[in-house]
């Protein structure tokens, strides 16, 4: 039921706006965010937008997801050497 | 994500290799439901173990919640507005969809705002919108309720049913009858909440805990991370959803419902009740609380005996250990309330056995 989509604002009035994800448009509102512009991304539940979507927060995300995949395969190859004969 | 890319990271989880077994819980219905249909569940390594939470809104609504609409609509001839999910769930003697096809008017919509759009169309009706939902949805019935009480709505309520997520995980380990060694918490409900909110798990309980989104990078990543975090014994919450969540919330969202709602005691179907995890309206508003509005004789409550919802909801069991599980329970017909909702464990398990 927390189900939310990711949209882009093409259309604002008010608390009023329009979204579309791939090529599909929605009227929603705005009242959650705050201050948005035509062009936001923005993720949809419920007929609402309930925030928008920070390109810098992704980018960090991203830079965890990097380095933990960095640290796996190492200590998967220090496994690997450990396990192979002397 | 290169799709070679996304293939790499899943040999990473398939074949790690755990210190121990471990159970991790993931808390979000919509997780519960990603996990199997992304196949990430599949690539599990031995001796991994999720659980599924009580994240699932329809699912943890007892009975007496919907007693209640059905007697209002019954007493009082008004007209229910839905979120899809209540549609089928069982009440005590009937359903939603039951009264639906027997000619009563019942309104399914998609938005809060949608009932508020037909109450003020049609003034010669009472709309009662079932208020149900987790943070994530609880912001967007408050706004529209706000709507109501500022356009002067006087044929609108609200039957609050709505619950808050981080009590109901407390409750569950104070409980004490599951061992989970970590969480995947629900990245929907935590861009309102904020990460803050679940600083109880590391602190209280010593349980580390990652938030994640729900593609299947994000579930392989917060899996692998939260395995990380256990065998390290790194007792924090790691933000791995930081493109929406953080650490305060959304507060112009939690504002809303500050403004409207006040904390209570609610009642949870196969957990019971648990303190200040539920909301009721202000007393201020009670025009707009329906269950003050329509004054009804409640039917007593009655639970199916034989549904084993309750335990999978705290995660005692798993659905196939339900005899009436894909029997006499499917989602064509089901029992109860974790076989009709789609993000129940009921339903998923059903429909993505093997």
């Amino acid at each position: 039921m927390c189900l939310a989509f990711p949209a882009t604002i093409i259309k604002l009035d008010g608390p009023n706006a329009t979204v579309e994800f791939h090529n599909v448009k929605r009227d929603i509102r705005v009242d959650l965010i705050g201050d948005c512009q035509i062009g936001d991304h923005v993720l949809v539940h419920a007929g609402f937008a309930i925030n928008k979507l920070d390109e810098e927060g992704a980018r960090e995300t991203m830079e965890t997801w990097t380095e933990l995949i960095e640290i796996m395969e190492k200590e998967d190859k220090k496994l690997k050497n450990d396990q192979s004969p002397e | 994500m290169e799709k070679d890319q996304l293939i790499k990271y899943s040999e990473l989880l398939k074949n790690y290799s755990l210190k121990r077994p471990l159970n991790i819980m993931e808390v979000c219905g919509t997780h519960t439901v990603a996990f199997f249909h992304t196949g990430v569940k599949d690539i599990f390594p031995e001796g991994l173990n999720l659980i599924d939470g009580p994240g699932c809104p329809v699912c943890v609504t007892a009975n007496g919640y919907l007693d209640r609409a059905i007697q209002i609509q019954k007493e009082h001839e008004v007209v229910l507005a839905t979120f899809g999910d209540m549609i089928k769930v069982p009440a005590s003697y009937t359903s939603l969809q039951k009264l639906k096809s027997e000619g009563v008017r019942i309104e399914i919509v998609y938005s809060p705002m949608d009932a508020l759009e037909i109450a003020k169309k049609e003034k010669d009706i009472e709309i009662v919108f079932l208020s149900v939902g987790f943070e994530t949805t609880i912001p967007t019935e408050a706004v529209t309720l706000k709507k109501a009480i500022e356009e002067n709505v006087n044929n609108f309520s609200i039957l609050t049913g709505n619950k808050l997520t981080p009590p109901a995980v407390d409750a569950l380990l104070t409980l004490g009858e599951v061992k989970i060694d970590g969480f995947i918490l629900p990245g929907h409900v935590s861009i309102i909440t904020g990460s803050d909110n679940w600083q109880f798990l590391p602190k209280k309980h010593s349980k580390p805990s990652v938030i994640s989104g729900f593609e299947p990078k994000d579930l392989i990543m917060g899996t692998l991370r939260l395995v990380q975090l256990i065998e390290n014994g790194e007792i924090e919450i790691d933000n791995l959803y930081k493109e929406v969540v953080t650490e305060e919330g959304n507060r112009l969202a939690l504002g809303f419902i500050e403004e409207l709602f006040d904390v209570t005691d609610a009642n949870w179907r196969g957990i019971g009740v648990i303190p200040g995890s539920g909301l009721k309206l202000k007393d201020k508003f009670s025009l707009y609380d329906a269950e003050k509005k329509f004054p009804v004789t409640m039917p007593e409550e009655v639970e199916n005996k034989s549904c084993r919802c309750g335990e999978i909801l705290r995660g005692l069991i798993t659905p196939p250990e339900c005899p009436l599980f894909g029997t006499v329970c499917t989602p064509r017909e089901p029992v109860g309330a974790c076989m009709v909702s789609f993000e129940g464990s009921c339903s998923a398990y059903y429909k993505y056995r093997k």
